[in-house]
């Protein structure tokens, strides 16, 4: 099997890095949505063969990154209680809590698990009858839906001792509340494939139109991204801002029917809160009411959180392209992957984390930009 | 080479009170899974408990295993213990692993491991009938790799205190004369050369342990590299450095070498040979196959002037049939992993923190 393999050519890469070359005439500010789209960025070094005019903003789509830091030391509280037995997708095992991480809980005698599939959640809970098994929903409308497949699952199985504690989060608003951002210089978006897959195109044209934007739906592999940056700039030097699909092997335009069906019956939309950027109207989702009863923070009724970020992670502006990772004062010296500020240096999508794993090389930390950066106040933004 | 009847200065004992950054112990006042995962809080915690705690020059270079003189002879020692799930595995078991595991970190200090101890930790309740195969697998590896197993131990934990059946080994042998292999010999100018596919140990055992299939069955290369190396060292007894990158994959065991010998290593990353079974179920997990854990493969640090020999050797060897130039050591960035990209950048090869996490999506 060389399927990865010819993703990753890199004659076909020369190829198309030469036709980027070949099209631009001024710069550009492109913004990949997706975590795995910058790691493949930084990890393949396609930063370093653009045409310097050509800059990629990193985006805020790393489901790791984004939930909030009330949601994760909801999941502490919970993980840490006796009869519980808390499940996660590993890579939010590290991610810091106001004092702590699930490791940590973990090694204080949680039962905190690594899962592969929410299913595996699922099927726990119903070895376990005497414990309360809580499965840890995070995510965008890629995890989104084997999530809401659990908790169908649990409610036609009878399993009464299985709950979801979720926070969930969905891409247009992000597009949208980032757009509307006074500081936005994005132009023009790589669209994260794997959401596509499964919702399809059609939340797409109308913010193409809206911001006169182009959006192109890319994968995640070297030669995707290089031929969404391609399809991308091709648009911005005609003056086109329509929606494109680059990852047709993945991503039919109507997305994946069934998995949306599941969706719409599960979850209702909800506002929610980002991680270092705010609430976001309309840009997550909850369990519908049907379903309240298998709400973790429903069933344990977590409260008392007081989360504390600490004030010098930048995270927030990273997340909104604001900021480079490295143009942080903290990237590197008291922020590391070791001793996370942020989720961003400790997700395995996180931008910081792909800085610092990939790029420390000949990378100082640089200043930060002359211009002033505030985190923008996004639950202002007159979000649709 | 000193000798170990030397009378060893008490160590200074670790000062818990006052550890302060950059000493990350501190950040965890419990062990968590991560201090045992191979990267950067393993070797935290021996730094920072273990080695003050023991103290003794001939620790001091932690490599796999400890070069000793003993009346004259050179001797390697080392140990291991095992614990992984489940106990048999697609190419392998436990009981293969504690055989290859020790005799492994002897090899690659040049020696010709010679005898294994066994010490058995089972858990109430096991099946007898398990504890059996084990053991068979055990003699049978054991025999394989031309080692004696002569001395051993058994213990019993209560039913709910273990995981079945855990091992430990360790093992000597005779380091033959003229040959020193230790990470801090990798010089500027060598070649870096791996046995053959990296990552296969680790995805095989992924693969039936958390129940994962990706529509290709992969076995578990774990084997005793001792032929391998005395292969290699009939070429030349000139080897600078061998390591067997077991947990924490090649990346861990590049870092390592740098580190301790102060130098740059730059890998050419499509070099490095992934199988595409490897290369495929990674990218569905997440993981980067360099950090995955390998269980009979080596990697090797070879002055220039042998490498193409060594090479040669290695090729001729049915478990070298595979093995690859991937880099070269460097003045460069010291201490520093770097990986020139299939496309043409460039990227830090970083030392892992503690255990993969397979990601969200």
């Amino acid at each position: 099997m060389k399927y990865l393999e010819e993703f990753r050519d890199p004659e076909l890469a020369r190829r198309l890095l030469d036709d980027i070359r070949a099209t631009v005439t001024r710069p550009w500010a492109l913004m990949e949505v997706c975590g795995g789209q910058t790691h493949t960025i930084i990890r393949h070094g396609i930063d370093q063969l653009l045409p310097e005019g050509v800059e990629l903003i990193h985006g805020p789509g790393c489901p790791v990154c984004v939930t909030p830091l009330e949601v994760i030391d909801k999941a502490l509280e919970i993980a840490s209680r006796p009869g519980v037995i808390f499940c996660s997708f590993g890579d939010m095992l590290r991610v810091p809590g106001t004092d702590r991480d699930l490791f940590r809980v973990r090694g204080e005698g949680g039962d905190v698990r690594v899962v592969y599939s929410p299913l595996d959640a699922l099927r726990i809970a119903q070895q376990n009858p005497d414990r309360e098994v809580v499965f840890f929903g995070i995510g965008f409308e890629t995890t989104a839906p084997p999530n809401a497949m659990t908790v169908y699952q649990a409610r036609k199985l009878g399993i009464r001792n299985f709950s979801l504690l979720v926070s969930h989060v969905r891409v247009p608003p992000a597009i949208e509340a980032i757009m509307t951002s006074p500081d936005c210089r994005v132009q023009g978006f790589l669209a994260a494939g794997h959401v596509c897959s499964v919702m399809g195109v059609d939340e797409y044209p109308e913010l193409a139109e809206r911001h006169r934007v182009p959006i192109v739906v890319t994968g995640f592999e070297p030669l995707d991204i290089l031929e969404g940056i391609r399809r991308t700039v091709r648009q911005l030097e005609r003056g086109e801002h329509t929606v494109e699909n680059a990852y047709q092997r993945a991503v039919r335009p109507e997305g994946n029917p069934a998995a949306k069906a599941m969706l719409a019956d599960v979850f209702e939309v909800t506002d929610r809160a980002w991680r270092g950027i705010g609430v976001i109207p309309q840009s997550g989702w909850r369990l519908s009411p049907r379903y309240r009863d298998q709400d973790a923070e429903h069933r344990f009724q977590v409260s008392g959180i007081t989360t504390v970020e600490p004030a010098e992670c930048r995270s927030g502006e990273v997340l909104q392209g604001l900021l480079k990772p490295n143009q942080c004062e903290a990237f590197g010296t008291t922020c590391t992957p070791r001793n996370p500020l942020g989720a961003t240096m400790v997700s395995s999508e996180g931008a910081c984390a792909a800085y610092y794993l990939y790029r420390r090389l000949g990378l100082p930390a640089a200043p930060p930009p002359a211009r002033s950066l505030p985190v923008v106040p996004l639950e202002a933004s007159p979000v649709a | 080479m000193p000798d170990t009847t030397t009378t060893v200065p008490a160590p200074a004992a670790p000062d818990f009170a006052n550890w302060s950054c950059p000493l990350p112990l501190r950040d965890h006042p419990r062990v968590v899974m991560g201090h045992g995962g191979g990267g950067a809080m393993s070797a935290e915690l021996v730094e920072h408990v273990f080695a003050p705690a023991f103290g003794g020059p001939l620790l001091a270079s932690l490599g796999d295993s400890a070069a000793l003189t003993l009346g004259g002879a050179r001797l390697a020692f080392s140990t291991d213990s095992f614990v992984v799930r489940p106990l048999f595995f697609p190419g392998g078991s436990i009981g293969d692993l504690a055989v290859n595991g020790t005799v492994n970190d002897l090899a690659m200090s040049g020696a010709r491991p010679a005898y294994l101890s066994c010490a058995f930790i089972l858990e109430e309740g096991v099946e007898m009938s398990l504890v059996a195969r084990v053991a068979q697998a055990l003699g049978e590896a054991a025999r394989r790799a031309g080692v004696e197993v002569v001395t051993g131990d058994t213990k019993v934990v209560e039913a709910g205190h273990g995981d079945g059946i855990y091992l430990n080994t360790a093992g000597i042998g005779l380091i033959p004369a003229g040959v020193d292999i230790r990470a801090q010999r990798a010089a500027p100018g060598d070649v870096v050369i791996v046995s053959g596919d990296i990552g296969v140990h680790g995805v095989a055992v992924m693969s039936v342990r958390e129940g994962l299939e990706f529509g290709v069955r992969i076995e578990s290369d774990c084997a005793a590299l001792g032929g391998l190396v005395e292969a290699m060292l009939a070429v030349t007894p000139d080897l600078h450095v061998l390591r067997d990158p077991t947990r924490g994959g090649l990346g861990a065991a590049l870092n390592e070498i740098a580190v301790a010998a102060g130098v740059g290593v730059l890998v050419q990353e499509r070099a490095v040979p992934v199988p595409d079974e490897v290369a495929n179920a990674c990218a569905v997990l997440g993981l980067d196959p360099m950090y995955v854990a390998n269980e009979g493969k080596l990697v090797a640090f070879v002055p220039r002037e042998h490498a193409e020999a060594v090479l040669a050797a290695m090729r001729a060897h049915p478990l070298g049939a595979r093995a690859a130039v991937i880099g070269e050591c460097v003045a460069d960035h010291p201490g520093m992993v770097v990986a020139r990209t299939g496309l043409g950048g460039t990227r830090v090869v970083d030392l892992p923190i503690g255990e993969q996490l397979p990601r969200i999506c």
